[in-house]
């Protein structure tokens, strides 16, 4: 996010208040900006405090009130436990499944689609058409495909000699056949970034470097990498943090089977507090999960900032 | 030496070509499974289990006994309204709170802006535990607003919105000060109308992101009279059994509406992931 536009140094006068400022009292901006403010503290800033304040205590779903304090019990019985710490496997595994190849080949069919004179329409249609279906959709469809006996995929396989597995029932192969169908679902959103990213590369360089006999592949390595290097650290973050918040195709495709082999960290806090009642419990781990996509995007600003004074 | 360059002009074409034709192949192997739903939504249910492409009997029985035996046209209202709620909710709050940090000069603008940020680093996922309790609280369980209320302000969209703002001119403001105009009628005669390519931004990514949500409608809609499309089809999901043109036909039929929004707006969708991405 851009923020050097904002903090502009404000010429001060007499009041405090600066010159362009007519109407005196800040109440104009203030009526701009409390129905935004008003929600924003009602449904996030004060949920947010909530949730702390609650993952404290023993809330229960069914009791009113906060319940017993329980100091930093919640933490420590997370930290403690099996399942938080084999849910959080789960996502992180699912995050390894995921994010390279929804980076490498988003940045693959980009940079084809990109030298494809026509036909983008179409491509643009095949990959990016299934990012905006509702997972409950996209769940359907696959699971028709893994089914066992019937399933597209085993047949297809199975007429190149090649048996298959119980896609979503063996626990070994249920999370790369949930991350599976996580790649087809949302590679477009990455392909759309690398598409506007190419954009922006000026095409005499490419002229140039034709000129010197440089190879297409030469030139996609020398020039295109390189020059893509900051949407690969956006795509690349905001897959990290997108497939961290998983939930939706382990709730419906696998419910978090077989054996618990594919629950996500959201699942748990859905089974805990949700199934369990243990809504304090649940809040801290909430908090945990957040110190994670926090790290995650503390490491992206480092990042950013390397590659701005780099270039 | 022209011998040389021709074969290097033969070499590149030769790329581009194979290029061509390896993306060819993976679009298409990318809208199979759209395909193939289709395919089996058309077929009797007692073929589907034929795996073929070739359907002998095709009919689209399939979809008249889902839209009869489901409440999906319920769902889909509810999806509507809520979704549209939200769009237009975050439109509003959102560029209005965009143009006082972009224009307007007060106390505390540094601060509010900040604490703004803050709201992008918070994932609506790790609130789900303490809203269920507000809305509880509230009595707004098993209502629209409960799904709409908390999608509102999106922090994201302010930042949209002020990083539009701010790229427009001041003149026409001045002269429309110069006539005495305020904030106001400012705002809604000038700002706005310039700002239709971020309206459209925001709203179909509000819109969309609404319909698709599920976890937390999931959580507070349990009434099957109010539910979502998402939430409706998790919940049925298993009743088709071994009925696949009918669960394929659910499919198809919960896809069409975002299909038709993705036909309509695919310019500025994506335009405006790029954008929005990119800029930052």
């Amino acid at each position: 996010m851009t923020t050097e536009t904002v903090v502009r140094p404000r010429p001060a006068t007499a009041d405090g208040a600066p010159p362009e400022q007519r109407h005196g009292t800040g109440l104009p901006a203030l009526g701009f900006l409390a129905p935004f403010l008003v929600l924003y503290l009602a449904f996030i800033i004060g949920p947010a405090l909530y949730g702390l304040v609650m993952s404290f205590f023993d809330t229960s779903l069914v009791k009113p009130g906060l319940s017993g304090f329980a100091g930093f019990g919640n933490y420590t019985e997370a930290l403690q436990s099996s399942g938080f710490w084999s849910s959080l496997w789960h996502t992180v595994w699912f995050t390894v499944l995921t994010t390279p190849p929804l980076i490498v080949l988003a940045f693959v069919f980009a940079v084809l689609a990109d030298r494809a004179r026509r036909g983008r329409w179409f491509f643009r249609l095949a990959f990016f058409a299934p990012y905006i279906l509702p997972s409950a959709v996209v769940a359907l469809i696959w699971i028709f495909i893994y089914t066992p006996g019937l399933g597209l995929i085993e047949t297809g396989l199975g007429q190149l000699g090649i048996t298959s597995p119980n896609w979503l029932g063996d626990p070994s192969w249920a999370m790369p056949s949930l991350a599976f169908t996580t790649i087809w679902w949302t590679l477009g959103f990455n392909f759309v970034l690398y598409l506007a990213g190419l954009q922006e590369i000026p095409r005499d360089l490419y002229e140039a470097a034709a000129m010197d006999g440089a190879s297409p592949w030469q030139q996609i390595r020398k020039i295109t990498i390189p020059m893509l290097g900051r949407t690969t650290t956006l795509v690349a973050v905001l897959q990290v943090i997108a497939s961290l918040k998983v939930f939706d195709q382990m709730y419906i495709m696998t419910s978090g089977g077989p054996n618990f082999a594919t629950r996500s960290i959201l699942e748990y806090v859905y089974d805990e507090g949700f199934t369990n009642f243990r809504v304090g419990y649940a809040a801290a781990v909430s908090m945990l999960f957040f110190l994670v996509v926090l790290l995650v995007s503390a490491v992206w600003f480092s990042l950013v900032r390397r590659q701005e004074k780099e270039v | 030496m022209t011998d040389l360059a021709q074969r290097a002009q033969f070499r590149v074409k030769l790329f581009n070509r194979i290029c061509f034709g390896v993306l060819i192949a993976f679009a298409l192997l990318w809208l199979v499974p759209l395909l193939w739903a289709l395919d089996t939504a058309l077929k009797p249910n007692a073929e589907t289990t034929r795996t073929t492409w070739a359907i002998d009997d095709p009919t689209v029985d399939a979809f008249g006994r889902v839209l009869r035996d489901t409440d999906i046209l319920t769902w889909f209202g509810s999806s509507l309204f809520i979704s549209t709620l939200s769009a237009a909710g975050t439109v509003l709050v959102a560029s209005l709170a965009a143009y006082a940090l972009s224009r307007m000069r007060f106390r505390y603008r540094t601060a509010v802006f900040w604490a703004v940020l803050a709201g992008i680093m918070i994932p609506g996922q790790v609130l789900i535990v303490p809203w269920f309790r507000e809305f509880d609280a509230l009595g707004l369980l098993n209502t629209w607003w409960a799904v709409s209320l908390p999608q509102i302000p999106t922090a994201i969209a302010v930042f949209i919105f002020k990083q539009f703002f701010d790229g427009l001119p001041r003149e026409l403001e001045e002269v429309a000060r110069l006539d005495g105009a305020g904030y106001l009628r400012i705002y809604r005669r000038i700002i706005m109308p310039l700002a239709r390519p971020a309206v459209a931004a925001v709203a179909i990514f509000t819109f969309v992101t609404s319909w698709n949500d599920l976890l937390w409608p999931l959580l507070v809609l349990s009434n099957p009279d109010i539910m979502t499309i998402p939430v409706g089809l998790a919940t049925v999901q298993g009743a088709f059994g071994i009925r696949y043109a009918d669960t394929m036909a659910s499919a198809i039929l919960g896809a069409i509406p975002l299909i038709a929004v993705f036909l309509l707006f695919q310019r500025q969708i994506v335009e405006g992931i790029a954008g929005s991405g990119l800029k930052g």
